[in-house]
């Protein structure tokens, strides 16, 4: 029984203790989720009074999590549509807000014993690829792209994300919007009913299969083919260039995005023209309420966005994420003042 | 004739046994495969600092996880301060109340409980610990794993209970003994052993569990003060880490790993010291 | 008269609850509320799930059991390759882990001197504590290529005309997903077997060594029989974990909603696709269809499990006959 006293007694001890900082909770899109945390990190050293913690749950989590209103804000790789906007706004009375914070890129990745060349992909070859219409590697629709490769005559084993992913809803976005029998067929989503392959579990999941698997294609973010070391392929864009992914590249391609970039922020930069834009690139979001009944919270957070579009951009490109374009970043300061 | 037979059945014997010990060297070979490889993969990421400091953003060496076994403990305490009570007392009533209906339904029961996927129970605690509450918090950590040992915890208490020779129980109540204390002074402390080393089993079992705490207690980069804010915990700081793009995360993860396994061990081999330490509580003739 | 008058508050106290805790039916009532508050927790949890999954279940009703399409896209959701995949998943994890777990179990208990029995089932148990997530990248990366390399070209090569070895072999499959998902339930197999194995009572050892049985032969013929529906216990534990396994299947299974008779085929499980999609639910229906796969999971441990406790009813009969 006395023990059971000194352990309430010591419960109730830990749970006062250390209420100093204030804690804002985020969560959402894995794909940022190291920028955020090194951004979240940083500003924490600048503000040893505030404490904001970023968890990646997923982007529909993130959608989901700040619509339910159990975290301060969420995150996104692709915008949220129409129904969950209406959604939010039919809960709490007020809106939600779109933020981009950084771009970044899916790549097609392979695994072809014995070949080491870096391989061109038509639009037209991934589409037929991921339709399973293209069942080998030298279907000519492939050796076309690559002359001068001697790509095998061997089957193509596709490899696809399981789990529903911005990565997923990028590289769908892309397909869609270069053929109608895709879009009508399997269309777009974070996760969608695929017509052939394998599935992995996340980035990770992908890589590991891609290395395990000889002859397998698939698809990760850009830093996960980098970092797993693993061959990524030039990816045809809009104005006929083979471009290979890159800081620069993701930037080209939101050069036309940010000149005219809508009041909401919620913009498609795959398929993007110019001549070196890489077209399998995307934004990713902040979503934050409208309101906050709490001034503190509000306070910290337009604090934080000053903070991320102005200093914090300086930190992206070292892990391999690119900045947001200047007039990007304008805009956002000006829409920060619609948090109220 | 005679001979043969006896040889063959000696042979069958040995064959047969090391047959048994194969299994076991293959089991445990298993085990030291995966922390030989854990040790090795993650021993660069194991020093003093992983153990007393938060964890560093990516690109920046060094750091740890002392967050995170400290959300661990915290979530693992109140799982076990709701879910062991539950279950033995449970395990108590099926061994030595229940009627031959009622036990059964509540054995099928636990059992159904005990089937339902780690992650069902993750968004069941989330539907209604972190929604009515507005906000992610170990207490919904806590309450998840608990319900999850509450199945084992049962089980294995009924199994040890059962155990007990009908002989120990008759002799307390020829002493005069009314049931409840011949339960408690007798029958439970005699498979007391059991029952603990069943409940750290038990623990082990849900220390690692990573998906019913995605939505209940989340995860936190920093310290989390008391029971309502979202805590870090090793499994969910394992899996983050380990599907993170960077060779130094991944690192992280695997020393993290190795160092909840490591807990578990030392938890297991504590209880064990503990218990044998003390004489009355040995098992019976059997050992 | 009654000495209450001369207690002190504190003393009343401590007295009121020696009696309560003294009461003999005390016992009974308190040990039983924690009966019905496992009834109780298990009844939350399905109402639960048939609650938030009215939406799909009025939407398809049985035919979603039956039904081989999974489409988020165009709102089509049907259960059926990721229930043959989980009951073959689990079936063959029982078929490794059975003789492997049973085998250690009864060398623990029946051979090996107590201290290095206890320190080897502490080891076992271990296994329990490793991350399903740890699990499954070791499937990945170490269990594959095994696989890739030796165990499957030998299995192909002596029983490739089976059709449950047909086909290619990608890495990811039924199989793989079983042998990960064995070396998980070991554990529970052999630490609850072993406890019962140590339980049978010395005599019914020592009157089979006295008719002339062989050490074997005692624990084969009478000691295994005498702790076999402890074994069988352990053994539905076990298969319980298997069912609702989710991390480490998820990926090492291939996540490919199809259903294929090779065991070498990319398939899919129940807990995989919750696991894989609950975070990126978006959209009422959608969701409503992944906790409905919650609701399947659960009546498919509950049909189960009632075979289960057949079996162990009709062995208990023959071990009593």
């Amino acid at each position: 029984m006395r023990k059971i006293l000194t352990l309430a007694a010591f419960l109730f001890l830990t749970a006062s203790l250390g209420n100093a900082a204030v804690l804002i909770n985020g969560a959402g899109a894995t794909f940022p989720y190291p920028i955020y945390s090194k951004w979240f990190n940083e500003y924490n050293k600048l503000h040893p009074e505030i404490q904001i913690n970023y968890q990646s749950i997923g982007s529909g989590a993130g959608i989901k999590q700040i619509t339910e209103g159990t975290v301060d804000f969420g995150a996104s790789d692709g915008p949220m549509n129409e129904v969950q906007l209406k959604d939010f706004s039919d809960k709490h009375g007020y809106g939600v807000l779109h933020f981009p914070t950084v771009m970044g890129a899916d790549v097609p990745t392979y695994n072809l014993p014995g070949l080491s060349a870096e391989l061109n992909f038509t639009p037209e070859a991934l589409v037929g690829i991921f339709l399973g219409k293209i069942t080998k590697w030298n279907d000519p629709e492939l050796t076309k792209a690559n002359p001068g490769v001697n790509l095998p005559n061997h089957e193509l084993v596709v490899v696809h994300r399981s789990d529903g992913s911005g990565t997923t809803y990028i590289w769908v976005d892309y397909l869609a919007k270069n053929s109608a029998e895709w879009k009508e067929k399997v269309g777009v989503g974070t996760s969608v009913n695929w017509p052939v392959g394998l599935g992995g579990k996340g980035n990770e999941g992908v890589s590991g299969l891609i290395k395990q698997t000889p002859y397998a294609i698939g698809y990760v973010e850009l830093i996960y083919a980098i970092q797993n070391k693993l061959l990524y392929g030039k990816v045809r864009n809009a104005a006929g260039e083979f471009v290979k992914a890159d800081l620069a590249g993701v930037t080209a391609a939101a050069a036309g995005a940010a000149a005219n970039m809508p009041d909401d922020f919620r913009v498609s930069i795959t398929n993007a023209p110019g001549k070196s834009a890489y077209p399998i690139s995307s934004f990713t979001w902040l979503l934050i309420p409208e309101k906050f009944q709490d001034p503190e919270k509000k306070k910290i957070i337009t604090d934080f966005l000053h903070w991320m579009l102005s200093d914090g951009q300086n930190l992206t490109e070292a892990l391999a994420y690119a900045r947001l374009p200047k007039p990007v970043v304008a805009k956002e300061i000006s829409a920060i003042s619609k948090i109220q | 004739m005679m001979v043969s037979y006896s040889v063959r059945k000696r042979g069958s014997n040995i064959l047969m046994f090391g047959l048994t010990g194969l299994c076991t060297a293959l089991t445990i070979g298993v085990l030291f495969y995966i922390l030989g490889y854990l040790l090795w993969h993650g021993v660069s990421a194991l020093s003093l600092s992983f153990f007393t400091h938060l964890p560093a953003p990516v690109g920046e060496t060094g750091g740890g996880m002392a967050n995170a076994i400290v959300g661990s403990g915290k979530v693992l305490l109140l799982a076990t301060i709701i879910g062991v009570p539950i279950g033995f007392l449970g395990g108590v009533y099926l061994s030595e109340y229940a009627g031959i209906k009622m036990a059964s339904l509540i054995r099928y029961v636990t059992d159904l409980l005990n089937g339902v996927p780690s992650i069902v129970i993750g968004i069941v605690a989330y539907t209604l610990v972190v929604l009515p509450m507005g906000h992610f918090s170990t207490l919904a950590g806590g309450v998840a794993l608990g319900i999850m040992m509450i199945p084992i915890a049962v089980r294995s208490t009924e199994e040890f209970l059962r155990a007990v020779p009908q002989t120990q129980r008759d002799a307390a109540l020829a002493l005069g003994a009314t049931k409840w204390q011949a339960i408690t002074t007798v029958v439970i402390p005699y498979a007391l052993r059991s029952i603990i080393t069943g409940t750290m089993l038990n623990l082990a079992r849900v220390a690692g569990e990573t998906a019913p705490l995605l939505f209940t207690s989340l995860n936190n980069q920093f310290w989390s003060s008391g029971w309502g804010q979202p805590t870090a915990t090793l499994p969910v700081m394992i899996f983050t880490y380990a599907i993170s793009p960077y060779d130094d995360w991944h690192r992280q993860a695997w020393a993290a790993a190795f160092v909840l396994l490591a807990l578990v061990l030392i938890i297991n081999v504590a209880a064990h010291g503990v218990l044998s330490r003390s004489k009355h509580l040995r098992r019976g003739p059997a050992g | 008269m009654p000495p209450t008058q001369i207690l002190t508050r504190p003393q009343r106290m401590r007295r009121k609850i020696r009696q309560i805790w003294g009461h003999d039916n005390f016992g009974h009532i308190l040990t039983m509320a924690a009966g019905a508050a496992i009834l109780i927790i298990t009844g939350v949890i399905f109402y639960e799930l048939f609650a938030q999954s009215s939406l799909s279940r009025h939407a398809f009703g049985l035919n979603f059991l039956f039904t081989k399409v999974w489409d988020p896209v165009a709102g089509i959701f049907g259960a059926l390759p990721f229930i043959y995949g989980t009951v073959v998943t689990s079936i063959l994890a029982l078929l490794m882990a059975v003789p492997l777990g049973l085998g250690s179990a009864i060398f623990l208990a029946e051979l090996a001197p107590p201290r290095l029995s206890d320190t080897l089932s502490f080891l076992t148990e271990l296994l329990a504590a490793v991350p399903s997530v740890i699990y499954g990248l070791l499937g990945i990366f170490v269990l594959i290529p095994v696989l890739h390399t030796s165990i499957i070209p030998l299995l192909k090569n002596w029983f490739g005309f089976l059709p449950i070895f047909g086909g290619d072999f990608f890495g990811v499959s039924y199989l793989t997903a079983g042998v990960v998902l064995s070396i998980m339930i070991v554990p529970f197999i052999v630490s609850v077997s072993r406890e019962v194995l140590l339980a049978v009572p010395q005599d019914q050892r020592e009157a089979s060594l006295a008719l002339g049985g062989t050490h074997w032969q005692t624990t084969w013929r009478v000691v295994v029989p005498f702790a076999m529906k402890g074994i069988l216990g352990s053994i539905f534990l076990a298969l319980a974990r298997a069912l609702g396994e989710t991390m480490a299947v998820t990926m090492v299974i291939g996540n490919n909603p199809q259903i294929k008779a090779s065991l070498l085929a990319p398939g899919y499980s129940i807990a995989a696709i919750i696991a894989n999609e609950f975070t990126e639910a978006v959209g009422n229906l959608y969701l409503s269809s992944l906790i409905e796969l919650g609701l399947v999971l659960f009546i498919l441990t509950i049909v189960i499990n009632g075979l289960a406790r057949l079996l162990i009813l009709a062995t208990a009969r023959r071990a009593s006959r």
